[in-house]
């Protein structure tokens, strides 16, 4: 390792570039590249069957890629698996909880892999047990918890050893919509206390509730990458409708307005937006002072789901 | 720094091992049904053939017996009773393949490997696992069979070597087991797959003297590895005559426990399918 990576302002915690892996004929990842600066989450978005899986196979030691180099905390799993072991934590999308074993027995279990003395793996099992609201249930064998209870138990698994990185695949996959917000809460508070995350989610409203970076896996291939703001700018901007409820209203607007497409059937007009209400305010004030009713307003600001279906040609999730 | 890591690494392979060990024997506590059923049929067996055939068994002994064993259900129960303890051990290395198996369906497996958790702790926790289910069987099959008239006449010596043979033939049965267990498809696979270790002591000298057997089964029987290990399990229990059984039992086993060991650290070091 070269110092010259150190001096660079944001330190990658996660890196790769042009990673390949194919089972027999079939080419899951063709040459992709990520970036994941420390301290920030990336949401990897994708389809079923795009890759990402295989993506977090590949970055956290469990399949070697066949080509391509990776960095995680600065360590080469190529060389040092072990070294790349101890710095990541991993919650991946099938539970690797043990269901034989209680929640507390699964996290005691975490916690003496790692070598942590008795009591503190025991306050750690407590502590965590808590976090996640699993007290009640500590004590029972993992194999009655619900899937929801199973997610959290797993990732407060991933979290006894304190990992700088976690690889979270489909985290909130089947999850009930309360404890899928309970399960972002947690991951925002593992970043705002710096650790670095990668995410993978077919969820477009999750990767732009929580990803610093978007990353859009189609095919094995990354198709875009950027923030969710950037993302979004790459497409149609969003755009403001204005239905009237006759033709002379919607005439009389339409010479006040500068719109930008009108539907005489549908008696709509529609205005370039940036979604901001100070253009909102400013459009109405002018149809106030030319004493023009409007009948119905709909703000369209661009989501992820439509950056999805211009990168990919599909309907997201 | 990666340098030493490593080392860190391997000398906590035997903790991590103890800890592997510890979650086995939580499984087996748990959930008994396993173990209660490799401890039954060894039990099942010794009744059967003690009760049901050995009347008639034990006159037939005759000729090829050897000295000090006369015929009827007494001298057939010592004579079946060193093949019904080797059947308590390779019941118990069945539910080794079977365990295994179904482990390496679990999730936590998949876990295990994306930590820095020495490599070799999942099967040596099940192997030592396994070792000690076996022995748990092995003495209770060992006193029902001296509750329905098994006479050992070893002394202490001699009951210690027994154990030291009953231990070499558990490491090479269950590291067998373990490998069968790893490339088994499924928990159905892993649990046929191991029958021929049930039904090898029968092709043997462990329930009929092999020179009353046709003459190519009697080729097979006094070749196959069974037959010296249960003709020096008997000697050093009974007191018949060993010859160089000891040193065949020692190589068969070392042979296969080696061979088994290597490939079962194969299969579980190759890159898993993907989940």
């Amino acid at each position: 390792m070269t110092t010259t990576t150190r001096s660079t302002t944001a330190v990658a915690a996660i890196s790769a570039r042009g990673l390949r892996k194919s089972f027999g004929e079939k080419t899951v990842l063709d040459g992709i590249d990520l970036t994941v600066p420390q301290g920030t989450i990336l949401a990897l978005l994708g389809p079923n069957g795009a890759g990402k899986t295989t993506a977090v196979h590949l970055l956290t030691t469990y399949l070697r890629p066949d080509s391509g180099e990776i960095r995680i905390a600065g360590q080469d799993p190529a060389s040092n698996p072990q070294a790349v072991r101890r710095a990541i934590g991993v919650t991946g999308q099938f539970s690797a909880v043990d269901g034989y074993l209680t929640g507390r027995e699964n996290l005691m279990l975490m916690a003496d892999l790692h070598l942590l003395p008795k009591a503190v793996g025991r306050r750690r099992a407590g502590e965590l047990l808590e976090r996640f609201e699993l007290t009640e249930a500590g004590d029972k064998p993992a194999s009655t918890y619900s899937g929801g209870m199973k997610r959290k138990l797993d990732l407060a698994m991933t979290l006894v050893g304190n990992p700088k990185v976690i690889f979270l695949d489909e985290p909130t996959t089947g999850l009930d919509p309360r404890s899928r917000r309970t399960m972002w809460d947690i991951i925002r508070g593992l970043v705002a206390a710096g650790t670095t995350i990668l995410l993978t989610t077919q969820y477009l409203d999750e990767a732009d509730q929580l990803a610093h970076r978007v990353a859009v896996l189609d095919g094995g291939r990354i198709v875009a990458e950027g923030t969710p703001a950037e993302l979004k700018a790459r497409i149609p901007g969003g755009h403001i409708e204005l239905a009237f409820a006759d033709r002379a209203e919607l005439d009389a607007a339409a010479t006040v307005l500068a719109p930008t497409g009108r539907d005489d059937d549908a008696l709509t007009l529609q205005l370039a937006g940036d979604g901001r209400v100070s253009t909102l305010r400013a459009l109405l004030r002018q149809l106030d002072d030319a004493s023009v009713e409007v009948e119905a307003l709909t703000v369209h600001t661009p989501d992820l789901d439509d950056v999805f279906f211009a990168l990919t040609g599909k309907k997201g999730a | 720094m990666s340098t030493t890591t490593m080392d860190d690494t391997r000398s906590h392979a035997l903790v991590h091992a103890r800890i592997m060990l510890r979650r086995n024997l939580r499984h087996m506590q748990r959930y008994p049904s396993l173990t209660m059923m490799i401890i039954l049929m060894p039990l099942v067996f010794l009744l059967l053939f003690v009760y049901v055939f050995g009347g008639t068994l034990g006159s037939g002994l005759g000729s090829g017996m050897p000295a000090g064993l006369h015929g009827g259900r007494a001298a057939y129960a010592d004579y079946v009773a060193p093949a019904i303890i080797l059947m308590a051990v390779t019941a118990a290395a069945q539910g080794t393949a079977i365990a295994v198996a179904q482990d390496m369906t679990e999730g936590v497996i998949a876990r295990f490997r994306t930590m820095a958790v020495a490599r070799s702790s999942v099967l040596t926790g099940h192997v030592v696992g396994a070792t000690i289910q076996t022995l748990i069987g092995v003495v209770v099959v060992t006193l029902a069979a001296i509750a329905v008239g098994f006479r050992p006449h070893a002394n202490a010596a001699e009951w210690l070597a027994a154990l030291g043979v009953v231990l070499l033939l558990t490491f090479a049965v269950t590291w067998l087991c373990v490998g069968l267990g790893l490339s088994a498809k499924s928990v159905e696979t892993a649990s046929n797959s191991p029958m021929f270790l049930i039904l090898l002591p029968f092709l043997g000298s462990g329930f009929v003297p092999t020179n009353s057997l046709p003459t190519a089964m009697r080729w097979f029987a006094e070749y196959e590895p069974f037959t010296p290990v249960n003709e020096t399990l008997r000697g050093l229990l009974t007191g018949t005559k060993i010859g160089d059984n000891l040193v065949i039992t020692i190589a068969w086993c070392v042979g296969v426990a080696v061979l088994s060991y290597a490939w079962s650290r194969r299969l579980y070091e190759r890159e898993p399918k993907p989940l």
